[in-house]
């Protein structure tokens, strides 16, 4: 039986409907218009029409992160293309996946330099996970699929699609998912049962065992974070997140150590430092991370699980690599331990907690509090009370508000923590926290912000008024690029070189003039109810918390140094001066 | 077994990599957009389709670097969605490697005549030849190329194309 033929933006609109597809995040223009032709058609797909391309990619990142499902964009061809680059390589970074559609010339014009002409795929190349330019009609569909599985499945990444006019507009047969197989791309799923049973060994000897688990947790599903969660609790050994995977574990359990890193928690990054077993689960030993190299963790033994083998021995070698996905390998994990009946020894992990204990005496996240200025720590902290027994998401963009909304926002449950890590990109969150409303209209999003990454894509408030996206960005105005300002305080002799945040709107008024509401706090006592009418308010919000402008970030483990260099807070800095090499690694 | 486990650098090593790949439009770039991005080394590069019906090409490169650097280039190689298959040479036993040159060297007199003599004993071939030049054949091993240029440098080399290594594991089994 003949396929009955279709028109290339038909087929496209088909396999993206067969793939599950629910909302795309786009912006249209000449190349695409078949495809904004056939959206007009049809009601099953949404499309939200954002401000900017990058902003497009960031919201899909959002939808993606929050529900597990791909993020789908839509941009034309090359101003649309290039603008969706940081996006992508956000993506990229952090593992997420996309599938991003782009307009191409027609393929007549390919190479001569025609209107809107970009080599997109000569240009995403190294920001992709693939990329795919598509010539003929008849490829469509299968290079549709193939581009949903390439970017969900393994280490999920992004993926570009690139179409050209014409190929949007001849008729060729469709092709469901089902008949699509890739030649080459089979990712590892299963772990090698051999290595999973030395690791369960090499678990249950240890005297000073710690996991650091990150983003691939996540990435691996919720059941991943649930098996994580029971491995874990059945030991009793402690653990810590990375940035990426903060929620994997919940925050509240006793067994949680914070965050590990150049931000972390005292506790964890020593336990780091002092452990002889380490069990790394989707974690990549980012240089946020691992500080020196040359003494990260120095006397213990290191197993990796990863579904990715260039994740394995990339920076810090490790003695016992498992490659597999996480959900995976720990449910063949549990079945081993309880298999061997393997048992803890339970009194060197006394000694063990009764040292990690000792350093969490430290209270690493203590800060001086005050009544007369807004601190930036306080203002997450009540953030957090006031919505944690509620159905919450929580975003950011890049700088100290991300970290100290990384320190005091406790988070139970995979997928409620959007925030740019790998890239660090400012613009991130804004957009974000509209795709990830787009997926639970009736959840609180809150992108947590600084006043100068919010400026990086503002222009999104206009799309969340347009869809009565009712996202809420909580500004931590410090009035300055503060992360900036805090390296230069410990760097460079506190030469401000052009971090002063100059110029800012009334963001009361920016908000009132796109039809969103405005919220101010200046003072301690304002900050619940501004937070409680946040909440309360079924619209777009943006609220102005006006904060101690001179605060910083603390605990750090300065650039270069090792695990126990930390520095504690504003008294500690002179004993821990940054070395030359040090500021090389910022 | 958890003694010093952070990277370091034990010594640089050189690798003959075969890599097999779907031969779609891009995947070149792709490879060497990888080395040249993460700052490894190419020494040497040969690339073209050896089935013509599933459509596969091979690529044989030769690199250098720490055995943790060149672990890597094998798993960022084997992370590129057409790659088929990655095969490090030079650990998975003994195999073979040949390039083939060619090289142009002019003069004339005594010098002429002790080019073609050198050129016997490697048993390069004449390919072309006018009163005051010739152009050699040579295929081998990369060191044996090396020798026989360094040989013509005085006798009047003016030009060398080099075609990169290829090379294939002894033995019947197949990549
Ligand atoms: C200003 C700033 C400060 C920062 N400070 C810190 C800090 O103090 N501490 C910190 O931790 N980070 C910090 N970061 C973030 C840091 O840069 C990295 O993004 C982060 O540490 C990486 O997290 P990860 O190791 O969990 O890896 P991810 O980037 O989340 O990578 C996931 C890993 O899991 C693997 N994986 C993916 N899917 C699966 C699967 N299904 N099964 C198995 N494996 C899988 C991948 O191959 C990869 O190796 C900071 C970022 C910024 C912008
Ligand atoms: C797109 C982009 N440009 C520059 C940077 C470098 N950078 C990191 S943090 C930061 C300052 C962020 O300021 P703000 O948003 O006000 O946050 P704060 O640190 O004050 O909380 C800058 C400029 C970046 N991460 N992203
Ligand atoms: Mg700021």
């Amino acid at each position: 039986m003949a396929d009955q033929l279709k028109s290339g933006a038909e087929i496209v609109l088909k396999a993206l409907a067969d793939q599950g597809v629910e909302v795309i995040f786009g912006y249209p223009g000449g190349s695409v218009l078949p495809l904004y032709d056939e959206i007009f058609k049809q009601n099953q797909i949404r499309h939200v029409l954002v401000r900017h391309e990058q902003a497009a990619v960031h919201a899909a990142e959002g939808y993606a992160r929050s529900t597990g499902k791909v993020g789908c964009v839509l941009v034309t061809s090359g101003p649309g293309a290039t603008n969706a680059v940081t996006g992508l390589t956000d993506a990229m970074l952090d593992s997420i996946p996309i599938v991003c559609l782009t307009g191409q010339v027609a393929t007549h014009l390919i190479g001569n330099d025609a209107f809107q002409e970009a080599d997109t795929t000569g240009i995403t190349r190294q920001c992709t996970k693939h990329n795919y330019l598509v010539k003929k009609s008849e490829d469509l569909a299968r290079v549709i699929h193939e581009a949903f599985q390439v970017a969900s499945t393994g280490r999920p990444g992004p993926v570009v699609v690139d179409l050209p006019k014409d190929i949007l507009i001849k008729d060729a047969p469709y092709m469901p998912p089902n008949r699509v197989k890739h030649k080459s791309y089979k990712p590892q799923i299963k772990g090698d049962i051999k290595s999973i049973e030395q690791a369960v060994e090499i678990i249950a000897n240890a005297k000073r065992p710690i996991f650091y688990c990150g983003g691939g947790v996540i990435n691996s599903g919720s059941q991943a974070s649930q098996l994580l969660t029971q491995f874990v609790k059945m030991t009793g050994y402690p653990i810590t997140l990375t940035l990426m995977g903060l929620g994997a574990y919940p925050a509240s359990d006793p067994q949680f150590l914070g965050m590990l890193g150049m931000h972390g928690t005292y506790e964890a990054n020593l336990a780091m430092y002092e452990c002889d077993v380490m069990v790394a689960i989707g974690a990549r030993f980012d240089d946020r991370v691992t500080g020196n190299l040359a003494e990260f963790s120095p006397n213990s033994t290191k197993i990796q699980i990863d579904i990715d083998p260039s994740s394995v021995n990339k920076n810090v070698a490790v003695d016992l690599a498992i490659i597999g996905d996480v959900g995976h390998v720990l449910e063949d994990m549990t079945k081993i331990w309880k298999a061997k009946q393997a048992r803890v020894d339970r009194e060197a992990l006394k000694v063990w907690w009764d040292r990690i204990d000792a350093w969490r005496g430290r209270d690493c996240l203590a800060y001086e509090p005050s009544d007369s200025i807004i601190k930036p720590q306080y203002a997450i902290q009540r953030l957090y009370e006031l919505t944690k027994d509620k159905n919450t998401y929580i975003t950011t963009e890049v700088g100290q508000h991300q970290m100290w909304a990384a320190q005091y926002y406790g988070f139970e449950k995979p997928n409620r923590w959007m925030t740019s890590g790998g890239l660090g990109t400012m613009g991130y969150g804004f957009p974000s926290s509209i795709g990830v409303q787009m997926a639970h209209p009736d959840a609180l999003v809150v992108d947590i912000s600084g006043e100068a990454s919010f400026m990086m894509n503002m222009q999104e408030i206009a799309t969340a008024v347009q869809y009565r996206l009712p996202v809420k960005v909580f500004i931590l105005n410090n009035m300055y690029m503060g992360m900036v300002r805090q390296w230069q305080e410990l760097l460079h002799g506190g030469r401000y070189s052009e971090s002063y945040s100059e110029a800012l709107p009334d963001f009361v008024k920016l908000a009132e003039a796109f039809g969103a509401v405005g919220l101010r706090a200046s003072k301690p006592e304002d900050v619940d109810d501004v937070i409680k009418e946040m909440i309360a308010v079924d619209r777009p919000v943006l609220v102005d918390m006006l904060v101690d402008q001179s605060e910083n970030c603390y605990p750090m483990i300065p650039s270069g140094a090792p695990h126990y260099q930390m520095i504690l807070g504003p008294a500690d800095k002179e004993a821990n001066a940054i070395s030359k090499e040090g500021a090389i690694l910022v | 077994m958890a003694n010093g486990s952070t990277a370091q650098e034990p010594g640089i090593e050189t690798h003959t990599i075969s890599v097999l790949v779907d031969n779609e439009s891009g995947v070149l770039a792709r490879v060497t957009g990888l080395f040249s991005g993460r700052g490894y080394n190419i020494e040497s590069l040969t690339v073209a389709e050896v089935d013509t019906q599933e459509h596969l090409s091979r690529i044989t490169l030769v690199t250098s670097g720490t055995p943790m650097v060149i672990e890597q280039i094998k798993a960022q190689l084997g992370r590129l969605v057409p790659v088929n298959k990655v095969s490090d040479l030079t650990v998975e036993g003994p195999h073979v490697s040949r390039e083939l040159a060619l090289v142009k060297v002019a003069g004339t007199g005594e010098k002429r005549v002790e080019s073609l003599r050198i050129a016997d004993i490697f048993r390069a071939n004449v390919v072309d030849s006018t009163n005051d030049s010739f152009i050699f054949e040579i295929v081998g091993k990369t060191e044996k190329l090396n020798a026989f240029i360094a040989l013509m440098e005085p006798l009047g080399l003016v030009d060398v194309a080099r075609t990169g290594v290829v090379a294939i594991a002894r033995g019947g089994d197949a990549l």
